[in-house]
C-alpha cells in the first residue's frame, strides 16, 4: 500500500514556487485541492513562475489531472506561468491536450429565470397554440376521410387488415376481463342496496342498462386508449425518429392517409363490436352475480334485462363506442405524428397520446350524456 | 459539350429555426449531371439546407428553383410535382420497417403508376439488383446491415426513374470499404442514367472521389464562403476555414509547430 497523494510548497527563487508531489495521486482516496496551493499563492505576491516536483510521486491518474486542471485555471487568472516539465510525461502531456481548446463560455445553455407573469404568458400562449395544432390534425383527418369517400385516399389494405386484427381479436381477452368484472362489481353494490327493499329482481335492470347504454363503451374506450392509443403513438414516434415519416412525405404520400387512416377507420369500425361484446360480458358478470349470491333465476334475470334494455340505449352505447375509437385513434396518432426525435420523445408521446385520449373520452361522455338529455332519450 | 443547364438554383436563402438563423444568404447552382457535395462543419444546417430542398422545412428566406419554376412559392402541388422526380436516400435509409424491402421499393411505383404487380416486380428485383442486393426482395430493414439499409434506401429512391437523387451523409456509420463502394455506385449511376446527385456529406475522402462541384457552408461565419469544384477550391482557395475543413486541419496543426 503506497502512502496516500500529498503535496507541499517551497520557494525556491524569488518569483517562482515549487509544488511537490508525493504520494498515490488516485481518484477515490484523500487528496489535497487546489486551494492550498492558492492559500500559500496569497502570502507570496512576487510570484510568476509555478513548477512541479514529482519524482515522489507514486502513481497518479484523473485524480492528478482535475488537480492540475483547477491549478491550470487559477494561473490563467492570476497570470503565473506554469512550468509542466517536472510532471510525468503522461500529465503533461493530458494537461496539454485538455488546455488547448479553451472552454467555451457561452456553451453552456444558461437556465433562463422565467418570472411568473412570464410563465403565465408562455403557457397560455402554448394552450392555444396546442389547440390550434388539434384542430388542424382533426381538419387533416376529416380531408383525408372525403378523400377515402371519393376512392382516392392511398393506404395499403394488407396494413388495414393487420391494425384491425390488433385492435380487434386481440382486443377480446383484456376487454372480456375488464367488462365481466365491472358487471359484477355493479351488481354487487346494486345488490346489497336493492335487498333493502327486496328488490333484488332489477340488479338485472341496473346492470343491462349502466353496461348497455355507458360503461361497456367507457371501460373499452379506456382499455384501448392505453393499449392501442399509446401502440400508435410508439409506432408512429420511431417512424418519425427514423426520418420514415420525412420518406413517405418526400415522396409525395400522405402520412395522414397512408398512417393515420387506416388506424382510425379499424378502430371506428372495431370499437362498436368490441362494445357489443362488452355489453355481453358486463351483462354476464351481473347474472353470476345474480345467479349465485342472490338466487335470482336465469330466465328470471334474461327477461328482465331485455325488457329493461331498450334499442336506444344500445344506439347511444354503440354510437359513444364509435366517437371513443376516433378519439383514441386520433389522439394516438397526433401525439405520434407530433413526436420529437429522441427515444424520450417517443415515451412522452405515448404518454401523452393516453393522457389525451382519457381526457377525450371522458369529455365526449359528458357532451353525449347532455344531448342525450337535452333531446329525452 | 454543350453549355450545362441549371438544374436547381438556390437564390438568397436564409435558413432559421425560429429566431436563430443558422445560415444567411446562400446563392449557388447546380447544374444538370452534377454530383453537387453539401459540405461543413458539423451543426452547419448541411441536413437542414437539404431538408429544404426537398421540400420538408421551409425557408425563412430567399428562393429555390427547380429547372426555373420556383419551388417553395408555388402550392404544394407543384411541390408535390416537382419532388415526383426526385429521390432522397436519408442518413439511416429511413425505409419503413414494418414492410420487406420489395414492399418499401413497390409502394412509390404502386402509388404512381399503373403498372401491373408483375411488372413492379421486375422493377424492385433490377433497382436493388442495381445496388447490388438482388435476392434480399423479402427481407426488413431490421434483418439487414446498415451498409445494406443504405443501399435499399438508395434503391427506394431510384424506384421512379428519377432526375435528382438527394443523399443525407451517405458514408455516415459506414467501414471504410463499404463507404468506397457506396462512392462508387454514385459515381456509376450518374455515369449511366446521367442523373443529378446531391450529396451532403463531410466525409474528405468521398467529396474529392465523386464531386463535381460543392457549397462549402461556414459555420462561424454563417454563410456560404465558396462554391465549385472540391478539387479546385482545394488548389485555388484562400479561404483559410475551407482549407482547413478540405485538409482535416492539417495547415492549422503546421501554422502551430511554426509558432511555438
Amino acid at each position: 500500500m503506497t502512502a496516500p497523494g500529498a503535496m507541499s510548497v517551497e520557494q525556491p527563487a524569488a518569483d517562482a514556487l515549487k509544488v511537490i508531489l508525493s504520494g498515490s495521486w488516485k481518484l477515490g482516496g484523500e487528496l489535497p485541492e487546489a486551494d492550498e496551493v492558492q492559500k500559500a499563492l496569497q502570502g507570496r505576491a512576487g510570484v510568476r513562475h509555478l513548477i512541479f516536483d514529482s519524482r515522489e510521486l507514486a502513481a497518479w491518474d484523473s485524480g492528478l489531472l482535475t488537480f492540475l486542471m483547477n491549478l491550470h485555471t487559477l494561473c490563467t487568472q492570476q497570470k503565473i506561468r506554469l512550468h509542466p516539465d517536472g510532471l510525468p510525461p503522461g500529465a503533461q502531456k493530458l494537461l496539454e491536450l485538455a488546455a488547448a481548446v479553451p472552454e467555451k463560455k457561452d456553451a453552456r445553455q444558461a437556465e433562463e429565470q422565467v418570472s411568473f407573469l412570464g410563465y403565465l404568458g408562455n403557457e397560455t400562449v402554448n394552450f392555444f397554440q396546442s389547440w390550434g395544432e388539434l384542430l388542424a390534425f382533426i381538419g387533416d383527418a376529416v380531408i383525408a376521410v372525403s378523400r377515402l369517400l371519393r376512392g382516392k385516399a392511398q393506404f395499403r389494405r394488407a396494413d388495414l387488415g393487420l391494425i384491425i386484427q390488433s385492435v380487434g381479436a386481440q382486443a377480446l381477452p383484456i376487454v372480456s376481463l375488464i367488462c365481466f368484472l365491472v358487471g359484477l362489481i355493479l351488481a354487487f353494490i346494486g345488490a346489497i342496496q336493492l335487498k333493502l327493499f327486496g328488490a333484488q329482481i332489477y340488479v338485472a335492470d341496473l346492470v343491462g342498462i349502466a353496461m348497455v347504454r355507458l360503461m361497456a363503451a367507457i371501460m373499452t374506450g379506456i382499455v384501448m386508449a392505453g393499449r392501442t392509443g399509446g401502440a400508435f403513438a410508439a409506432q408512429l414516434g420511431t417512424m418519425q425518429v427514423n426520418q420514415e415519416i420525412d420518406a413517405l412525405k418526400t415522396l409525395g404520400i400522405s402520412p395522414m392517409e397512408f398512417l393515420v387512416l387506416p388506424r382510425m377507420l379499424a378502430l371506428a369500425v372495431m370499437m362498436p363490436l368490441l362494445c357489443l361484446y362488452a355489453n355481453f360480458m358486463g351483462i354476464l358478470g351481473g347474472m353470476a352475480v345474480a345467479v349465485w349470491m342472490l338466487n335470482i333465476g336465469f330466465l328470471q334475470y334474461y327477461n328482465e334485462t331485455v325488457n329493461a334494455v331498450g334499442l336506444w340505449n344500445l344506439g347511444i352505447g354503440l354510437f359513444s363506442g364509435f366517437v371513443f375509437g376516433v378519439i383514441v385513434a386520433l389522439a394516438g396518432c397526433m401525439r405520434g405524428m407530433q413526436c420529437g426525435r429522441s427515444a424520450a420523445a417517443v415515451g412522452d408521446a405515448a404518454t401523452s397520446a393516453v393522457v389525451t385520449a382519457i381526457v377525450g373520452i371522458i369529455v365526449s361522455t359528458a357532451v353525449i350524456t347532455v344531448i342525450c338529455n337535452f333531446l329525452g332519450i | 459539350m454543350t453549355e450545362p443547364e441549371a438544374h436547381i438554383t438556390v437564390r438568397h436563402l436564409t435558413m432559421a429555426y425560429g429566431d436563430f438563423v443558422l445560415m444567411r444568404d446562400l446563392t449557388f447552382t447546380v447544374d444538370r449531371g452534377d454530383i453537387f457535395i453539401i459540405m461543413g462543419g458539423s451543426g452547419c444546417g448541411k441536413s437542414t439546407l437539404m431538408s429544404i430542398l426537398v421540400g420538408l422545412k421551409a425557408p425563412a428566406q430567399g428562393q429555390v428553383f427547380y429547372g426555373g419554376v420556383d419551388f417553395w412559392g408555388g402550392d404544394p402541388p407543384t411541390r408535390d410535382r416537382i419532388l415526383r422526380r426526385a429521390g432522397v436516400m436519408y442518413q439511416s435509409g429511413a425505409l419503413w420497417s414494418s414492410m420487406t424491402l420489395a414492399e418499401n421499393i413497390a409502394l412509390p411505383l404502386e402509388t404512381y403508376t399503373d403498372l401491373s404487380p408483375a411488372r413492379i416486380r421486375e422493377v424492385v428485383k433490377l433497382k436493388l439488383a442495381l445496388v447490388g442486393m438482388a435476392g434480399f426482395e423479402e427481407y426488413y430493414p431490421s434483418e439487414i446491415s446498415g451498409g445494406m439499409q443504405k443501399r435499399a434506401g438508395i434503391a427506394r429512391a431510384m424506384a421512379l426513374d428519377p432526375e435528382i437523387l438527394f443523399f443525407d451523409e451517405p458514408s455516415a456509420g459506414l467501414d471504410p470499404v463499404s463507404a468506397r463502394r457506396l462512392d462508387d455506385l454514385i459515381l456509376e449511376l450518374r455515369e449511366s442514367l446521367g442523373t443529378t446527385m446531391v450529396v451532403v456529406t463531410h466525409e474528405l475522402a468521398s467529396i474529392f472521389a465523386i464531386g463535381t462541384n460543392s457549397v462549402f457552408l461556414d459555420v462561424s461565419k454563417r454563410t456560404m464562403t465558396a462554391t465549385g469544384n472540391p478539387n479546385q477550391l482545394l488548389a485555388e482557395s484562400r479561404d483559410p476555414n475551407l482549407h482547413l475543413f478540405l485538409t482535416r486541419g492539417e495547415i492549422l496543426d503546421n501554422r502551430i509547430g511554426k509558432d511555438g
